[in-house]
């Protein structure tokens, strides 16, 4: 789809006759460029905060260095090693439990042949997606928690109480099953878009040639996801330091720090909340840097299986 | 002049898709009652783990004290219906602001972000123009590297941010993704109907004004949603730069401190909501409360929602 006079013009033009040519577009960049700047940019610069021993009063140009040190008690610190743990468990939690689910609905949904009635689906299970985790925490608790339905049953009943908000060992599967609730609807409509795309006249040609539903599906419509799927993992894995700020936000003070710290919140609780930010910015540094290396990691892994993932080769 | 407006890498296969719905294709097995019960009620659990939620909350925000005590807390079935806890929310003052507070960071927030967005996603939507390729990478870069929670706050307050409600806007007004998704569709904005514009002398702002924009009409409003839910949902901006000005929170916090106090967690911090309300089961406000914050969702999503065609995401997720 490339077109129109720009590329129609002779081989090269003069930057000096491009720029005036092109003026009013770069004007249009300005606002979001000169944001991005401000509020992504600079804040890159103030990372040297984590060489710091970073003081408020004097600012960031008079503040004295202190090479690693912050990095070094990072490293000796259990709380930053309880997040990470945290963090890592949550993470392949998630990512056994949660991430096949979006596909298996997608397939199911691919398979109901109302259109009325697949839409209808779509639209309610996407609906969690623009909750906010407030209020997703709070259906929740009025759900599962001391007082909600669930409890209100079981008491009604004599059978006893079983609060899983407060409870700190059954914590992973809670934010799992919170993150499934909200999230994994939406996630379905990524890979009913593959599905889409598969044509159908393989399958047509496959039960012609004798094959069943489950044989079509096994080899046909999975080789058709299967691009999405890995690209999906890619993310996935590039992101597995990254399991939800707000959601453990709101649920921190009830179920308690040992359970609820993450390497997202670490920065929150230990560098903001205590005025300690030097130690907060090189926590999130780290967190930064091994993330960055988690995705090239997983991209590599990707090319492994001859596909093309975050970016090509 | 109308044009199809859903656009994306599913529209190849679109008809193809389409011709099969409806009735079963010659050559697909009859289904079995099996897998027919099976599915059945896997889609009859999907809808009901968000549908009955919803439908116990309003139930009892809509109820009275006694159907409350009758139930024993929250109410599942009808049982003595009044508005009474509705009245009693939005007689409240802390409530009453937060609602004046949201729906203005929300509003204006949208307007701030959309026009941003849309100006940049059209300045780099024309193919070979000067210096694209180096503002898309300057964008893309920023979706995968990020200074972090600490340095964006002494940026955000060493620009004076404190207490401001440019603090709750601007920081987060540019999305990277939805530019790329805004800018892959208006890429494939016919390029006749933008020549044909452009020999009749229209500029650059002219073509996105009367040609781009009103033939993506559907991402626009895709786009405008994605926007407004995120400033509507925000919570924890206020949390580090306004927390001690209960003036100044939004639905959204109110909700927070107020699930605090309503379920015993500890950290409330006092609003002066809730502690006077005697006549009211203070459950159903609770729950006024949190239907509250889903209503303007609720009335603006039927109307976008249409247009989620699967397209408008993957296109970004390719880049």
């Amino acid at each position: 789809m490339s077109s129109g006079p720009m590329s129609t013009g002779r081989p090269r033009l003069s930057r000096l006759t491009r720029l005036r040519r092109d003026r009013s577009l770069l004007l249009m960049t300005v606002p979001a460029v000169v944001l991005l700047l401000v509020f992504n940019y600079a804040p890159l610069f103030g990372l040297v905060t984590a060489f710091q021993e970073y003081d408020p009063l004097i600012g960031v140009w008079h503040s004295g260095w202190v090479g690693l040190e912050q990095f070094g008690q990072l490293l000796g610190d259990p709380l930053f090693w309880e997040s990470t743990v945290n963090t890592l468990y949550l993470s392949f939690v998630q990512l056994v439990l949660f991430f096949p689910i979006p596909i298996a609905l997608a397939l199911l949904l691919n398979s109901v042949l109302s259109e009325r009635l697949r839409n209808f689906v779509q639209s309610v299970v996407y609906l969690p997606h623009f909750f906010s985790w407030v209020l997703a925490i709070t259906i929740f608790q009025q759900m599962l928690g001391g007082a909600g339905v669930l409890n209100q049953f079981l008491r009604g009943h004599d059978i006893g109480t079983w609060d899983v908000m407060t409870n700190p060992h059954t914590f992973a599967l809670l934010v799992t099953s919170q993150a499934i609730w909200k999230e994994a609807g939406w996630s379905i409509i990524v890979f009913l878009a593959a599905l889409a795309a598969i044509n159908t006249d393989l399958y047509e040609a496959a039960a012609a040639d004798g094959a069943g539903r489950w044989r079509r599906m096994w080899h046909i419509t999975l080789p058709g996801l299967r691009g999405v799927v890995v690209l999906m993992l890619v993310l996935r894995l590039g992101n597995a330091l990254s399991v939800g700020f707000e959601q453990f936000l709101v649920q921190r003070d009830a179920v308690g720090h040992d359970a609820a710290d993450v390497l997202d919140t670490f920065s929150f609780y230990y560098g903001i909340a205590t005025g300690n930010y030097s130690y907060g910015a090189a926590a999130g540094l780290f967190k930064s840097i091994i993330s960055l290396l988690l995705i090239w990691g997983a991209n590599k892994l990707a090319h492994a299986f001859g596909e093309d993932g975050l970016y090509r080769k | 002049m109308t044009m199809t407006i859903e656009r994306g890498p599913t529209t190849s296969a679109a008809p193809r898709a389409v011709a099969r719905r409806g009735n079963r294709a010659p050559w697909e097995e009859p289904p079995t009652t099996v897998g027919q019960a099976a599915k059945g009620l896997t889609l009859g659990t999907m809808l009901a783990v968000v549908v009955v939620p919803l439908w116990i909350i309003v139930v009892t925000s809509l109820s009275t004290p006694g159907a409350v005590n009758r139930a024993g807390g929250l109410v599942i079935w009808p049982d003595g219906l009044t508005l009474e806890p509705y009245r009693e929310m939005l007689g409240d003052p802390t409530v009453r602001t937060s609602l004046l507070v949201s729906l203005g960071i929300t509003l204006v927030g949208t307007l701030v972000s959309m026009a941003v967005s849309v100006l940049c996603a059209y300045g780099l939507s024309r193919p070979r123009s000067l210096g694209h390729r180096f503002l898309l990478f300057l964008l893309i870069v920023t979706m995968f590297v990020s200074g972090g929670l600490i340095p964006s706050f002494l940026v955000v307050t060493g620009l004076g941010g404190y207490d401001q409600w440019w603090a709750l806007i601007l920081p987060s007004a540019v999305s990277v993704f939805n530019i790329l998704v805004l800018r892959s569709f208006y890429s494939s904005t016919s390029a006749d109907l933008v020549d044909a514009a452009r020999m009749d002398g229209a500029g650059e702002w002219r073509i996105l004004w009367s040609v781009v924009l009103p033939t993506s009409r559907a991402v626009t409003a895709v786009i405008a949603l994605f926007y407004a839910v995120g400033y509507w949902n925000s919570f924890f901006n206020v949390m580090l730069y306004m927390p001690t000005d209960s003036a100044k929170w939004p639905l959204q916090y109110v909700l927070l401190t107020f699930v605090n106090r309503g379920n015993g967690l500890p950290g409330s911090v006092n609003s002066g909501f809730g502690s006077t309300h005697a006549q009211t089961a203070p459950l159903s406000l609770q729950m006024a409360v949190v239907v509250l914050t889903l209503v303007p969702l609720l009335i603006v999503y039927p109307f976008v929602q249409k247009h989620f065609r699967a397209g408008v995401l993957t296109g970004a997720i390719k880049g």
